[in-house]
């Protein structure tokens, strides 16, 4: 049998290892995390400039509007979720480490959104001012966005996952990523649009709640075979 | 219980051209494995496959008598792998980078000071990776090496980039491993002059 001398590192340690190591890396480099911010912040600012000031016309279509430059931003972040760790051989260390590769891949994934998705949260209500949003509806986009960055993030690590061997994989990367993102957009825009109009969004909210558990349950083992099967 | 790594019958293809067929050995404790051959004979594929890195066409690893490829955690757990690319985060310091690893790994040796020194890079522990010329660079992957404290090393080319001191100080740290009742697998282009139990397998 094995050598059961030789103990296996703890998961949550070598998830935590992964995280904070990500996190240092994007403190040192923070124009990767301040460029998919820059996207959104100027897409949701110049939008208003392009269709005119009318107030009506604007709270008609911030909520879209911000969701689309919300995605578009990770999108945006997504490709070098794996590559710099590909270039460099670490990837390559990763798997070779005693520890359940789905694990690592999550930890990754965490640093992701941290970076990503959370900035763009936080920067979402300053924006929605620009749009006219209520506060309460603000509250709402927040919440989306939220749920849906965190969905966006473990998708779109499967699809980072995959293509982190290709050249050129940004694009390959977008159309597998979209039609898997598309009822995220559907339902997070369209939750903050009734919520602007006083309906119900507990349905919607849900719906992106549920969304965002199943990739949390499935994403990290998709993205640590897609890994594998891009090493090789 | 010593340990033992065995392979039978290994095979591999890339694209329609065999690297290596039908590929038999065994390494006890104490052991060195030299595997020689040409630029593209299939070195490091053959290091990737023992690893599980690459699907091998038919063939089986076996570490301790366990297939590795199904107790996979197990034996990553007692391997250190020195690859081609160091596998340092280039903005990280060296110390970071190496707590990093350390994290990784089933144990680490806590004495880090003793090891920098002993590799004379203790200077440049404050210094991002990027700041480092590839022989250093190399000599903090001979650090994460030590540092793992693993059974079976497996070094790839281990003396690219270094100087001829740096040449001596790899023999002279397998020697000590393998002293100690560890194992090592090693690709090399020059000749390997070490006073060990010593297997050689040349690649076509």
């Amino acid at each position: 049998m094995i050598d059961e001398q030789t103990p296996l590192p703890g998961i949550a340690q070598g998830m935590i290892a992964v995280t904070r190591r990500d996190l240092l890396q994007a403190w040192k480099r923070p124009g990767d995390v301040l460029n998919p911010l820059f996207f959104f912040a100027m897409v949701a600012t110049l939008f208003p400039l392009a269709v005119g000031p009318s107030s009506e016309q604007l709270a008609f279509s911030g909520p879209g509007v911000l969701w689309v430059a919300a995605l578009l931003a990770t999108l945006l972040s997504l490709n070098g979720l794996f590559w710099s760790d590909f270039e460099d051989g670490s990837l390559e260390q990763l798997l070779v480490s005693p520890l359940p590769l789905p694990a690592l891949a999550l930890g990754k994934t965490i640093a992701h959104w941290l970076t990503s998705g959370l900035p763009l949260v936080l920067v979402s209500p300053v924006l929605a001012v620009t749009y006219r949003l209520p506060v309460a509806v603000t509250g709402i986009l927040m919440l989306t966005l939220t749920l849906g960055t965190i969905s966006l993030s473990l998708l779109g690590s499967v699809g980072a996952a995959l293509t982190v061997g290709l050249h050129r994989g940004a694009a390959l990367l977008s159309l597998l990523i979209l039609p898997l993102a598309m009822p995220l957009l559907v339902f997070g825009a369209r939750t903050v649009s009734f919520a602007a109009a006083g309906d119900a969004t507990g349905a919607g909210i849900y719906f992106l709640a549920a969304y965002a558990v199943l990739a949390l349950s499935l994403a990290p083992f998709a993205t640590a075979a897609a890994l594998r099967i891009s090493i090789e | 219980m010593t340990a033992t790594l065995a392979a039978s019958g290994l095979t591999v293809f890339r694209g329609d051209r065999c690297l290596f067929r039908d590929l038999d050995f065994a390494l006890d404790a104490g052991e060195l494995l030299l595997l020689e051959g040409r630029n593209g004979s299939g070195k490091s594929t053959l290091l990737r496959a023992i690893l599980g890195l690459i699907d091998v066409d038919s063939g089986d690893v076996l570490w301790n008598g366990a297939l590795v490829r199904d107790h996979r955690q197990a034996f990553h757990a007692c391997v250190v792998w020195l690859a081609h690319r160091v596998g340092f985060k280039a903005d990280l310091t060296l110390v970071e980078n190496l707590r990093f690893e350390a994290a990784l790994k089933s144990r680490a040796r806590r004495d880090l000071q003793a090891v920098l020194e002993r590799l004379d890079i203790d200077r440049l522990k404050r210094l991002p990776l990027r700041a480092l010329s590839a022989g250093q660079q190399r000599r903090v992957a001979l650090a994460r090496m030590l540092l793992a404290d693993a059974m079976l090393w497996m070094l790839d080319e281990p003396f690219t980039n270094l100087d001829r001191e740096g040449r001596d100080l790899v023999l002279e740290l397998v020697s000590e491993h393998l002293d100690a009742g560890g194992m090592c697998i090693m690709t090399a282009h020059q000749d390997v002059n070490l006073d060990v139990p010593m297997h050689r397998i040349q690649l076509q």
